[in-house]
């Protein structure tokens, strides 16, 4: 759908009262839906969980066909092909194919960022319903036209996502820690593209990625909902039938150490955004769960973080202030940011760059580790309460082939870490002089 | 914000909370919603949800920024933040560290109507978050140098909210705009005069006037025991004192009779415009009570997904729009507005990007929309009505919602039904006559340029970078 309704939406509804950090991954374990894992027989891996509460089915079809799979020059190439996935299929116009879905009340999306390029349905678990929407959903992802004049207006339209997008100086300042940290590597790459590749791209680069990445071997189904194993059987064949074999992705290359330092940009808006970044661990890194207890106090946890408590708190200093690791297939990212009144860029700098030396140096307290496990295995049945969570979790557990125990062990293995492993952890990944700087705001080259 | 999510879904605001009898204590099999009055006045709402071993509880109340008189403008809302500075039983910090060490998530909003504070917690810890809540709904120490603090906090959301987003000043300038002297003309967090010299015996005032049980609303929905809420809810809220609430005034709009027109000059790269009429919503317009819905409906007929007209006709056909969509609240407290906003396509500007809105529109006043489209939005408003109970946040947020601007949740309980028999009649009959040049308000951006030059690098040596 192409909307911008959102904006309104927010901003008239709701003034938080501080940030809601969405985890990346969400936590786990005790009394976790049973998962069925199977490969259909042209070699998608399917995870499956089943649950009758309503009458609805969620599918994920993930395939590893993001902006780390195009050509330097092609920006916004896997991006524009996910987009462009519902523009007409065999015998249907992008309006026939928009309204076989609508009629029956079916949500159907892609979005493509830098690892997954995912087509997600929503549908009433009815057969009436459920039927001509998967057959719909077969015929689209099987047989995509990529009409050349839809994708010149795509490409129109993907340029003026580009400006707008380009109009907020935290997004100014992310794509260019992103050039940063992964010079010469396709993590470099921009998911939404520069002006110049979105320009350059044509059809024949769209027909081309297309055959390539989405196969069969390339793709991962996560499915929830009201369905038996022997009907989820069936409709994750059918899926996988409507594709070619092919083969998977591939590993990508590795990415290279980098070397910091802090990089200003002069921005006109009153308020100076500071990210601060490191670049963090692959998914299944094994020290992955205690980056993340670790960085609870450090600056996930909200108010229980020291970042919030030094920034926010005891100096007003910013609304927000947090971090995160962001861990992909290859190499991720830990980025920590806030937003401070223009002239208030030094002491907020200062003080963030402080928290963060110091806790590199000892880790997180006693009682600060304590919080944290409690927290996050505490909270581990809010994680998996709906079917769209339990989807999306799904979905990163075949993405990154983590086990299919994942959930039940995770409450132990968290409870099993303690603050040496913790710290040693993070000061393997962080504490190194590799923290890069960006700085985007008015007059901060002048400060 | 990406590419992708600038063409992201939009969700569909659509609810159902069905039939229900009325006494003190009332429970039905259907909806699994129980309903209680404590004898101090506050009202428990309770919806069973056995889907996972979750409960989420929000307090709601009659407070926002629709009630507050020019001056303290944004008070409601930085009330809201001090609520998690500390009572006298527990200190400043307490609130939050409790509900993490629990596995919580708590969080707090406020809107135009309302102010409402929230925790998400395994189902076993429901007490804790009621003992908490409970305690600061009068407890509240509202300390000078906290206040004075979070009200920089404050300011800076401002920042990031409005000052430094084009779109969003213009919303706010719309607003002024169309909405003179009436309380929705102000901005929720705030004008940026008012904040700078709001004080903290004004937030002491409106805590002790709006901070009551009898204009509070317990909402809790998940896999509980609606006999065990209540008793719990009794003997947490039970023993606060009441104080009588005044029932703000029922601002009607003054009656425009010309187009309005605005311009907002901000740095931005698109341009952009909200194009507005005055509407009717629920609660004003009983007499009329099928009008706010058919609205709702004429809003999914233009931009209800991809094969609504919208998508259809101005992204994808006439190429004029890059985005455009249209908004609605029929459960606002007071009567509203019917919102078109957009940016212009690459090759448009914003004029001819208004014109093809406005003939839209006209088309809707001209002709009844097609059995087919009907059908289309109907059956997204039945589905929309089952997937949302996947959420238990969000059928909290509907029960709280209702109750809180409707005073009285039953008043939606067959939305679904309403949307139901809305006919191709009734939407012709609304865009005739709500549409109309002198009912119209349009705010437009003239973006200045942003200009971004190269950065510079100053690479940063080991010695600097280790320094603490």
């Amino acid at each position: 759908m192409l909307t911008n309704q959102r904006r309104l939406k927010q901003r008239l509804l709701i003034a938080f009262e501080f940030f809601i950090l969405i985890l990346i991954f969400p936590s786990h374990a005790s009394a976790a839906p049973k998962i069925e894992h199977w490969v259909t027989d042209n070699g998608a891996r399917v995870y499956f969980i089943e649950t009758h509460a309503l009458p609805v089915v969620d599918i994920n079809m993930v395939f590893n066909a993001a902006s780390a799979r195009e050509p330097a020059d092609k920006q916004g190439l896997a991006m524009l092909t996910s987009d462009m996935l519902l523009e007409g299929s065999a015998d249907l116009d992008s309006k026939a194919v928009a309204e076989g879905f609508e009629d029956r009340g079916a949500e159907i999306g892609t979005s493509s960022l830098r690892d997954m390029a995912i087509v997600s349905l929503r549908s009433l678990s009815d057969k009436e319903y459920l039927e001509p929407v998967l057959e719909l959903l077969a015929k689209v992802i099987a047989d995509p036209k990529f009409p050349e004049k839809n994708l010149e207006r795509e490409k129109a339209r993907s340029l003026q996502s580009l400006d707008h997008s380009l109009q907020q100086p935290a997004t100014v300042g992310r794509r260019r820690l992103y050039e940063l940290l992964y010079t010469g590597h396709p993590y470099a790459n921009h998911p939404s593209g520069t002006h110049e590749s979105i320009q350059s791209i044509r059809r024949a680069d769209l027909t081309d990625f297309y055959k390539q990445f989405y196969v069969a071997s390339n793709m991962v189904i996560a499915l929830v909902g009201d369905l038996s194993l022997t009907q989820a059987k069936l409709l994750a064949n059918r899926l996988s039938r409507s594709l070619k074999k092919g083969r998977p992705a591939g590993i990508l290359p590795d990415v290279a150490a980098i070397k910091g330092g802090e990089h200003r940009i002069e921005f006109p808006s009153t308020q100076t955004h500071i990210m601060t970044a490191y670049l963090g661990t692959k998914r299944d890194d094994p020290r992955y769960l205690a980056l993340k207890v670790g960085n609870y106090s450090l600056g996930g946890g909200g108010f229980q973080s020291r970042l919030m408590d030094e920034i926010r708190d005891k100096r007003g200093l910013s609304y927000g202030v947090y971090s995160y690791f962001q861990p992909m297939q290859q190499t991720g990212t830990f980025i920590a940011s806030l937003a401070t009144k223009n002239k208030n860029l030094e002491e907020a700098l200062t003080v963030s760059n402080e928290v963060i030396d110091k806790f590199l140096i000892t880790g997180p307290t006693e009682k600060e580790l304590v919080l944290a496990k409690k927290n996050i295995t505490g909270g581990f049945p809010l994680t998996i309460d709906s079917n769209k969570k339990l989807v999306s979790t799904l979905a990163s557990i075949g993405f990154y082939s983590l086990p299919v125990d994942y959930l039940d062990t995770y409450i132990e293995r968290v409870n099993a870490l303690d603050r040496k492993t913790v710290t040693e952890a993070m000061q393997s990944v962080l504490g190194s002089e590799n923290r890069v700087t960006v700085i985007v705001g008015a007059g901060v080259k002048q400060q | 914000m990406t590419g992708q999510s600038l063409k992201r879904v939009a969700i569909y605001l659509v609810i159902l909370i069905m039939v229900l009898n009325t006494s003190l204590v009332a429970a039905s099999e259907s909806t699994g919603v129980t309903e209680a009055v404590l004898d101090n006045g506050m009202k428990i709402l309770i919806k069973q949800d056995h889907r996972a071993p979750v409960v989420v509880a929000q307090v709601w109340y009659r407070i926002g920024s629709s009630y507050e008189p020019d001056g303290i403008t944004g008070v409601s809302h930085v009330l809201e933040h001090m609520m998690f500075k500390g009572t006298k039983r527990h200190g400043k910090g307490e609130f939050n560290r409790i509900i993490a060490e629990n596995g919580g998530r708590d969080n707090a909003f406020t809107g135009r109507d309302y102010t409402a504070y929230f925790q998400t917690l395994e189902k076993s810890r429901l007490a804790i978050s009621m003992e908490l809540e409970s305690d600061r709904m009068r407890g509240m120490l509202l300390d000078e140098d906290e206040f004075a603090k979070e009200l920089q906090v404050v300011i800076e959301e401002r920042r990031l909210r409005t000052e430094d987003k084009a779109e969003s000043k213009v919303y706010e300038k719309f607003n002024e705009a169309a909405f003179p002297g009436h309380p929705y003309g102000r901005p929720v967090i705030g004008w940026m005069r008012d904040l700078k010299k709001l004080n903290v015996s004004d937030l002491h005032q409106w805590y002790q006037r709006y901070y009551s049980p009898a204009n509070a609303i317990l909402v809790v929905v998940g896999d509980v025991d609606p006999d065990e809420v209540i008793a719990m809810a009794k003997k947490y809220y039970g023993p606060i004192k009441s104080s009588k609430v005044e029932t703000p005034e029922k601002f009607k709009v003054a009656k425009q009779t010309a187009t309005k027109r605005i311009t907002v000059k901000a740095p931005a790269n698109l341009p952009y415009m909200i194009l507005g009429f005055h509407v009717p919503a629920v609660a004003d317009n009983p007499e009329h009570d099928w009008e706010p819905y058919a609205l709702e409906l004429l809003s999914a007929i233009l931009d209800g997904g991809s094969a609504a007209r919208f998508a259809d006709q101005l992204i994808r056909g006439q190429q004029v729009a890059t985005a455009v969509s249209t908004s609605y609240d029929p459960f606002a407290r007071l009567a509203g507005y019917f919102l078109v906003d957009g940016n212009p396509a690459r090759e448009a500007d914003i004029a001819q990007l208004e014109k093809a809105i406005l003939e839209q529109l006209k088309q809707l006043k001209e002709k009844p929309v097609s059995h087919k489209e009907l059908q289309r939005v109907k059956a997204q408003v039945i589905a929309a009505n089952v997937y949302e109970r996947d959420s238990v946040f969000y059928q909290g947020m509907k029960l709280g919602l209702m109750e809180t601007t409707l005073n009285d949740w039953r008043l939606t309980e067959d939305h679904t039904n309403k949307l139901r028999a809305v006919t191709a009649k009734q939407i012709m009959t609304v865009a005739n006559k709500y549409f109309l040049p002198e009912n119209m308000t349009v705010a437009v951006l003239d973006p200045q340029p942003i200009a971004t030059e190269k950065p510079t690098e100053n690479p940063v040596s080991k010695e600097q970078q280790n320094a603490n």
